[in-house]
């Protein structure tokens, strides 16, 4: 691994941890992207309509405008179209049944100290490290 | 102050996301690949949003509410139950299978292509499904 991209993953990282922060202190709300998206399409979330609109507006739009001056990284994602269908549908199905992804599970949930938050966190890593095994050894992954 | 708020930390998270390498999928799948090419980057993606997170979570334990007057988020559920457990090890496969986990999925959506956009919608069906059945056996 060369040293910029741990650099970067570490201000990015920091980044994230500040977002959270943020969205904490001043809104009181907790920065999870599957539960803020999922409940402004489950329809669960009327309550807060507003701040999960803007919240999703500033995540796509701020990385859209950062375009418009530096070309961003690509994002290397496979153009298998029924790997992706079926990837999607299991992140959707599967954060919404476990209450949390990458952010609300294994940012804000860790730093609380949560123990259900960790044990999510490490069963998703470890599903991922065994599908990373079982995927290429199929050929469904290069 | 609350909808800036949003605004703000949105676009934060958003850039954050980008420049973390979070979106690049090839990162991701080389950080779960544990016993190949392993890619530890995301290591330090976590810790340097861990450590942020976690001065305000103790900084939040001793305030009774937010800046803006709004309770604060509940103590955390203890309940480690099977929910947890299968929809972890489902968001752990799919993210797998194509990198993308919600956040980076939706801060890439601008510059990722036609794949991002395929897998986004997939992800919002499987919510809005899921909320579905939810409703259902309720």
């Amino acid at each position: 691994m060369d040293y910029s991209s741990w650099i970067y993953a570490l201000i990015g990282g920091l980044m994230i941890g500040g977002a959270g922060a943020l969205f904490l202190l001043v809104n009181g709300r907790i920065m999870g992207a599957s539960a803020i998206v999922g409940g402004l399409v489950d329809g669960t979330g009327r309550a807060n309509i507003m701040e999960r609109t803007l919240f999703i507006l500033g995540m796509i739009g701020a990385p859209a405008v950062l375009g418009m001056f530096k070309t961003l990284p690509p994002t290397n994602a496979t153009s298998n179209i029924a790997l992706l269908i079926v990837a999607g549908l299991l992140v959707g199905v599967g954060t919404r049944l476990g209450s949390g992804c990458t952010s609300g599970h294994g940012v804000c949930g860790i730093s609380r100290l949560s123990l259900r938050s960790l044990l999510s966190t490490l069963v998703y890593i470890g599903a991922g490290v065994v599908t990373i095994i079982l995927a290429r050894a199929i050929g469904v992954l290069p | 102050m609350r909808n800036f708020i949003s605004l703000l930390t949105g676009s934060l998270f958003g850039l954050g996301l980008v420049i973390s390498g979070m979106t690049d999928t090839l990162k991701v799948q080389g950080f779960l690949d544990l016993f190949g090419a392993w890619n530890p980057a995301l290591i330090f993606v976590m810790a340097g949003a861990i450590v942020p997170m976690f001065f305000a979570w103790r900084y939040a334990e001793y305030r009774n509410k937010s800046y803006v007057g709004s309770p604060l988020p509940k103590s955390p559920n203890v309940q480690m139950d099977r929910p947890l457990i299968i929809g972890a090890v489902l968001f752990g496969m799919g993210w797998a299978l194509a990198g993308f986990c919600p956040g980076p999925a939706m801060a890439s959506l601008t510059f990722g292509g036609l794949s991002g956009v395929v897998f986004l919608t997939a992800m919002l069906t499987g919510m809005v499904g899921f909320g579905a059945y939810k409703r259902m056996c309720a």
